[in-house]
């Protein structure tokens, strides 16, 4: 612990410091636009719904459940989105049922035969454990994310804030609502092994939610949704080398205090 | 700044035989509309008779049967029909950090809002902000305007496109009677001043009455249309409305005649180009005018028209 770094002198936590600094910047960015589609219920059926993909690819004797984890995902969101795009009124329950059974399918298909203890490692995530290739993976859908902002946030938003005023614009309405539920299933289903399960949903939400506190316009919202992602993810990192505690959670827990601390400071400026 | 482009009356758009079936339930049937540009439109009706659904499906927000055809009377069929918009409300909660040109700039630009403010952008947004005198909101955040300050927000923003039709969805509730008046005016001004016919969701039969050039009745299918004497008249009307309502109505359009000149004086007054003569009785004028006293003016027919035409 002589000058601070020390954590940087092996490799997997570089790597990981490395995966942290890709994660954190995509999660800021889409979770502006899930918090402001009032989406947070979905990426959370997301995120569940990869115990499902595995278990599929489980049964299919497939060798990289990631692949059926990642299409089942994609298969999910499309459903999702389909059927509360017809529905309107209860899109909360929908998801809810949706994602209970498709859960619990997962659960039990993966606990047949008393195997689950192998998977539980999904629940929380590990960082630390991830590969160079996985690391340009990320850094591949961080790219084809920062190019989809700068050519469609406009129309996320103005979707968002009215869907009829956004179709006499004519923006592509139903393209980009399928669009952006694609690659929240990706960026959900490909981050699940390091980030866990039971938190991704805290990562995608909490960075934003804090801006939405402080921020006036889209401007600040997305700044400080960043700077609150990355800030959280490499100082949980580094806390969670130091206090032998995983780095999940270690970076949840950052991001609420902002939560909390940007809330406090939004009511007093209010 | 201001553009005062007169009304062609070339140009129009009809509806034929428009129906919207959702699921099982059939909301509107055999909707047949003849729109002129220049001419203010408006749509009256119960709750439930369909009138916002009429313009979501002329928006093509909802699917319809039976076709929507704009015409150029000048130029065939070539021109795309654009479309202003002004809903009742958005879907913005409270601490929502979306300023109002974060607003107008997703719907008007492709140069990312998130990334940074374009001085172009902004510029173009200040001058339609400007025809409805709400420059200064620029910088405000949407979700604490007022219903009136939103509703100008929205107008600026529809006519940014220089639309063909300008659909305005119930847009004065949540509005006081003072700025209900204001809300007409501009309505108004906008008619005179821009090629745009308008087709307006009114509940308030008295403002329909003073300036609506053509009032649709709408319950399923269209009850009755024409002008407001016609409609105010009709049995049909006071099968919607009751008794009261279609002779207050009627009373309302006989009162036209002497209140012509008025009229076009507190239309100076709104803030529209003309002045001089006007000026000096527009204050007092818009004064009767806001109040909702049955002794308002009247529905600005021809003879208006021609009064405002002369402000020019």
């Amino acid at each position: 612990m002589s000058n601070g770094w020390e954590w940087l002198q092996f490799d997997f936590m570089r790597l990981a410091f490395l995966a942290v600094l890709l994660i954190t910047p995509l999660f800021g960015l889409l979770g502006t636009m899930i918090v402001s589609r009032k989406m947070a219920f979905f990426s959370d059926a997301l995120g569940h719904s990869a115990l499902t993909g595995i278990a599929i690819g489980v049964v299919c004797g497939m060798e990289d459940t990631s692949l059926a984890m990642v299409l089942f995902a994609i298969v999910f969101a499309l459903l999702l989105n389909r059927i509360s795009s017809k529905n309107a009124a209860a899109t909360d329950t929908i998801i809810s049922v949706f994602s209970s059974c498709s859960i619990a399918v997962g659960l039990a298909i993966l606990s047949r035969g008393g195997n689950f203890s192998k998977y539980s490692s999904l629940l929380v995530g590990d960082i630390l454990s991830i590969s160079r290739r996985e690391v340009v993976y990320l850094a591949l859908i961080l790219g084809v994310t920062l190019i989809f902002w700068v050519c469609c946030s406009n129309w996320l938003e103005a979707l968002s804030l009215h869907r009829a005023l956004a179709r006499s614009k004519h923006i592509p309405v139903r393209a980009m609502e399928y669009i952006f539920a694609v690659l929240v299933a990706l960026i959900v289903t490909l981050s699940i092994k390091w980030v866990g399960i039971l938190i991704i949903n805290a990562l995608l939400i909490l960075p934003a939610a804090s801006s939405r506190n402080i921020s006036q316009n889209l401007r600040e919202y997305h700044f400080f949704s960043l700077v609150f992602a990355v800030f959280s993810g490499i100082l949980g990192l580094i806390l969670s080398y130091y206090t032998n505690v995983a780095a999940g959670p270690m970076i949840v827990i950052l991001a609420s205090l902002i939560y909390f601390a940007t809330y406090l400071y939004g009511k007093k400026i209010a | 700044m201001r553009k005062i482009i007169k009304p062609c009356g070339l140009h129009c758009i009809k509806v034929h035989h428009l129906g919207v079936t959702i699921g099982q339930q059939e909301i509107l049937r055999d909707i047949n509309l003849h729109i002129h540009c220049g001419s203010l439109n408006a749509v009256v009706g119960r709750n439930g008779a369909g009138k916002s659904t009429l313009i979501r499906a002329i928006l093509g927000d909802l699917p319809h049967s039976g076709l929507i055809e704009f015409k150029d009377t000048e130029n065939g069929r070539l021109q795309k029909m654009r479309i202003g918009y002004v809903p009742q409300s958005l879907n913005i909660d409270k601490h929502t950090p979306v300023s109002v040109y974060d607003m107008i700039a997703c719907y008007q630009s492709r140069i990312p809002a998130f990334l940074k403010k374009s001085r172009r952008v902004r510029a173009q947004i200040l001058e339609a902000l400007k025809i409805f005198e709400a420059e200064e909101l620029l910088d405000r955040q949407v979700c604490n305007l007022s219903g009136g300050e939103l509703q100008r927000v929205l107008l600026s923003m529809a006519i940014m496109d220089e639309p063909h039709l300008l659909l305005l969805d119930e847009p004065v509730s949540g509005i006081d009677q003072k700025g209900m008046g204001i809300f007409y005016r501009t309505i108004y001004h906008l008619k005179e001043n821009y090629d745009l016919a308008i087709v307006l969701i009114s509940h308030d039969l008295d403002y329909v009455a003073r300036y609506a050039d053509k009032v649709i009745l709408l319950d399923g299918t269209i009850q009755k249309q024409g002008t407001v004497k016609e409609v105010y008249g009709s049995p049909e009307f006071a099968a919607v409305f009751g008794e009261d309502a279609a002779r207050g109505g009627s009373k309302d359009s006989g009162a036209f005649g002497s209140g012509v000149s008025k009229c076009s004086g507190a239309f100076g007054s709104s803030g529209s180009k003309c002045s001089g003569a006007f000026g000096s009785s527009g204050s007092k004028d818009s004064g009767t005018f806001g109040g909702s006293g049955s002794k308002g003016c009247g529905t600005p027919d021809l003879e208006l028209e021609k009064g405002g035409a002369d402000c020019e």
